[in-house]
């Protein structure tokens, strides 16, 4: 059964079950979110996205306010906007103002809602926290708790999406903090460095370590593919800066695996622009004087093509075998069969399947 | 997989065999840790406790080598307490009656004192699998890599043809395969006896398809596995070969007799990113572009054909290795037939593709399976095969109506041990396998920095109990040996592994572990005993 309710005025029709936010943005209503992440479940505890409901007292957070037959919603009224800006007044009181050299700019969900609210970073005289950055010794997540709003969505994440719960909150009131397991390092507290964390994180407090520094949102051209280490099958995003890749984003869209990637499909591509990359063709040959042991020299393609197709056209037949690979794609190993099977004549190709 | 990744979410039992899911294909595990979370129960059956034990309704720890006993025990128990689905059996199998006297032997005791699991548990985990459904099992190397390898998988498909958990939501007979493409790299031929879509080579109508497609004639005899290839290498049969993108020298059975067979071979060429140890032995070694250079597909576990993007040039002088092989094969086929060259001939002497998507085409054309695919198709989700037309929405579940081969066959297979067990002189069992942050032989994620400091070096696993009685610390530098070779490794002292087990990865070129492994084979399935051997493990 449709539910029926009004969003500013205008007449929409939920789903039961649905909370007052979903359905809004399910019909193109904007409202702001912090602590709210469409794959975790909702907390409530940032109230960025508080609207008000006829007969209902207070400001209600619409993450966590399940839709009912005849409500009567208002999202944008001045109180609304008045209590938005006094809770994005109150996390700046304690956020560093440093958006310039800050991971996360143009990536911010903070920054975009003190952006959208226009809410000026006040010379407040309060207490601020002071915690070390990048304390976190882990090779991939860097840690700065300056910049937590206290959303949890790392929590969350750690706990919904890994299934991991390294992530959790300790202390009360202004000493409420994140920590990793009863406050000790993450790798400590068995984090498994899938970095859903900081994928999740809407502000730089929680970072992907080996991309600091090599640029932000604006700077990267996307693009999607498939990951190239276990048979999962997972896709992500290239974060490609100047011809290199720079970073890997996970992504809702990947169809296999959402915004999950582990380790390794997050973290490993650092291969591709290793130092070690063979670039060039390479030949052995023998050493320079009798008795030296051969050594690779480098050739050029067609020197080094002409002379693998001399070699093999020697042995066409079952004299020849190929070891095709399981790292390839389906268009290179389909060429390699038959390649081995129509050019050389033989059916001696195989993979690694078997180990 | 017959049923895809998602549908993990419709289990209500997860049987995990012979899979360390959470570091080998650690997306899936996170599914299945998210399952527990929602309440389905999971059962984890390996010689190790792996992380996935720890949150496992049901975890048994049976002795390495033994998944048939195991497997026949569970299908004597669920037959005996009718516990098993006699309308699928009646409906959708053959061979039951047959089957069913082979599993009078696994009586409790006699499994129990052969996989080392205590009775009560047998009983309780074949009460959870064969009453809580639907079940899944999900199996990898931990079933395959055995001497026995085929016939454990026949004895966990025959689980599931029990029980009817085949060919419906949240069950399904579920293999995790291990590389990104390996499920690819079969389906498009690159396999001995079989053209793409499991066409055989031997089969006289399929080669004649092929040879119309080619315009060659092709040879109707399979050809040599891996380690066929290189015994024929060593024997001087195998002459010549090429090897792209994979690095023999470590990651297979008895890594001395790998490098020996390749050092036999007149001529050796290697496609690769790194000079990796199979490389250096090489005579010429042509750089290959790595995934992010290129433009492609991967088919993954569940038979998904993905998308691989192009996000920067190749490296210096890389090339593909689509164009690498039509490089090569064009060259040959100018020396071998030099009257055709420069004519406008289309047959197999001329490879002028211009784009992966154009290989694409013609592997749609002469594979059934992939017959739907186009990347336009693909785009967004990919599609699971068989996808027989350009209209068809995919397979996730395979087996829902009927059988490849009509009905289910319950194939009796009987426990034997493994080729090489712990004796006097080799009293410990040694079982391999990888670990989370690192990939194969590290050709890769060994040259990812923080990989590196996760995991630095090979670390033994060894019981607390044969520490104690060895004398050994965790850290101390062990010396493992096996008929074949020797390794020296730091100790992990931990109840991860059982009593006189072992486990080492096969990461490390300093500690290479497949020198010590076994090339004993499952003769069907042509897979090396790599998950049991027979060592010694001393401290140094």
């Amino acid at each position: 059964m449709p539910i029926n309710l009004t969003i500013n005025g205008k007449p929409i029709q939920a789903r039961e079950g649905q909370t007052v936010l979903d359905a809004a943005r399910a019909n193109g209503v904007h409202i702001p979110t912090l602590c709210y992440h469409a794959d975790l479940s909702p907390v409530g505890a940032c109230r960025l996205c508080v609207v008000e409901v006829e007969k209902m007292r207070g400001l209600v957070a619409s993450c966590t306010l399940p839709v009912s037959e005849g409500m009567i919603v208002q999202t944008n009224t001045p109180k609304v906007v008045e209590e938005r800006k006094f809770v994005l007044e109150m996390l700046l009181t304690d956020h560093p103002n440093d958006c310039m050299i800050c991971e996360a700019d143009g990536g911010c969900e903070l920054q975009d809602a003190v952006y959208e609210y226009q809410v000026a970073w006040g010379d407040h005289k309060g207490k601020r926290h002071s915690y070390p950055i990048g304390a976190d010794p882990n090779p991939f997540v860097f840690t700065d708790f300056n910049k937590c709003i206290l959303c949890t969505r790392c929590v969350r994440a750690c706990a919904e999406i890994q299934g991991r719960n390294v992530w959790g909150v300790a202390n009360r009131g202004f000493n409420d903090k994140i920590v990793a397991g009863a406050d000790v390092e993450m790798l400590q507290a068995g984090c498994e460095q899938c970095g859903a964390c900081a994928a999740y994180c809407p502000t730089g407090a929680l970072t992907d370590k080996p991309s600091r520094g090599k640029g932000r949102a604006q700077h990267f051209k996307k693009v999607t593919t498939t990951c190239v280490y276990c048979g999962v099958g997972c896709n992500f995003d290239f974060n490609v800066r100047d011809g290199k890749v720079v970073k890997v984003t996970s992504t809702r869209d990947a169809y296999v695996n959402g915004m999950a990637l582990c380790v390794k499909g997050r973290y490993g591509y650092e291969f591709i622009h290793h130092p070690d990359r063979l670039t060039k063709p390479l030949i052995k040959k023998d050493g320079a004087s009798h008795g030296d042991a051969p050594r690779f020299v480098e050739s050029s393609w067609d020197e080094a093509l002409n002379l693998v197709a001399t070699k093999l056209a020697q042995h066409q037949g079952d004299e020849f075998a190929l070891l095709a690979s399981a790292k390839a794609t389906n268009e290179e190993n389909y060429l390699f069969q038959k390649f081995t099977r129509a050019v050389m004549r033989t059916n001696n190709v195989d993979h690694c399947a078997r180990l | 997989m017959t049923n895809n990744i998602a549908d993990i979410d419709n289990c209500q039992t997860l049987f995990v065999i012979g899979s360390n899911t959470t570091e080998q294909h650690p997306v899936i595990g996170t599914r299945i840790r998210r399952a527990v979370r929602r309440g389905a129960k999971l059962i984890v059956a390996d010689p190790r406790s792996i992380d996935l034990a720890s949150i496992a309704t049901l975890y048994v720890r049976q002795r390495p080598g033994t998944d048939i006993a195991l497997l026949n025990g569970l299908a004597h128990i669920i037959l005996h307490s009718e516990w098993g689905d006699d309308e699928f059996i009646a409906a959708r199998t053959e061979g039951f009656d047959e089957w069913r006297k082979t599993l009078e032997a696994y009586t409790p005791a006699r499994v129990s004192e052969i996989t080392s699991i205590p009775v009560d548990d047998l009983f309780a985990v074949a009460r959870l699998y064969a009453t809580n459904k639907p079940s899944t099992i999900l199996y990898a190397m931990g079933i395959t890599q055995h001497t026995v390898g085929h016939n454990n998988v026949l004895a966990v498909a025959n689980l599931a043809l029990l029980t009817g958990n085949i060919g419906k939501p949240g069950a399904g007979v579920d293999p995790l395969r291990g590389q990104n493409n390996v499920q690819g790299a079969c389906d498009v031929g690159a396999l001995p006896a079989f053209y793409t879509g499991y066409q055989r080579v031997a089969d006289d109508a399929a080669r004649d398809k092929f040879e119309k497609a080619w315009g060659v004639k092709l040879s109707s005899k399979p050809g040599l596995t891996v380690g066929e290839m290189l015994r024929a290498a060593h024997e001087g049969r195998v002459k010549s070969m090429w090897i792209i993108g994979e690095n023999v020298a470590m990651s297979d059975p008895d890594a001395q007799h790998v490098v020996d067979s390749l050092k036999h071979l007149d001529f050796l060429v290697v496609s690769e990113l790194f000079m990796t140890e199979t490389a250096q032995l090489a005579d010429v070694v042509l750089p290959a572009a790595s995934f992010a250079e290129k433009e492609g597909t991967f088919s993954n576990t569940e038979r998904r054909v993905q998308r691989v993007r192009k996000a920067i040039e190749p490296i210096g002088e890389c090339r593909t290795d689509w164009q690498a092989v039509c490089d090569v094969a064009n060259r040959i086929s100018r020396i071998t037939h030099p009257e055709r060259s420069g004519a406008e001939s289309k047959d197999a002497t001329r490879w002028d593709y211009r784009s992966a998507e154009e290989i694409m085409h013609e592997i749609a054309s002469v594979t059934p399976s992939y017959s739907g695919i186009t990347y336009a198709r693909i785009d967004a989700r990919g599609l699971q095969w068989p996808v027989p037309n350009k209209d068809h929405p995919g397979t996730p579940i395979l087996h829902t109506e009927k059988f490849t081969r009509g009905k289910g066959l319950f194939s009796p297979v009987e426990h034997q041990e493994p080729a090489e067990n712990p004796d006097a002189q080799f009293p410990f069992t040694l079982t391999t396998g990888r670990i989370l942050p690192h990939y194969h032989t590290r050709s890769m994620t060994g040259r990812v920095a923080g990989l590196e400091q996760l995991a630095p070096e090979e670390r033994v696993e060894l019981h607390p109990d044969d520490a104690a009685r060895l004398g050994v610390d965790d850290g101390d530098w062990l010396r493992v040996s096996s008929r074949r070779g020797q390794v020296d490794a730091r100790a992990w002292v931990t109840d991860r592994v059982g009593h006189g087990v072992v486990f080492m990865t096969f990461h490390y070129a300093d500690a290479l572990t497949n020198a010590l492994t076994n090339t004993a084979m499952d003769p069907i399935a042509k897979i090396p005993e790599l998950k049991v051997c027979a060592v010694k493990v001393e401290k140094k």
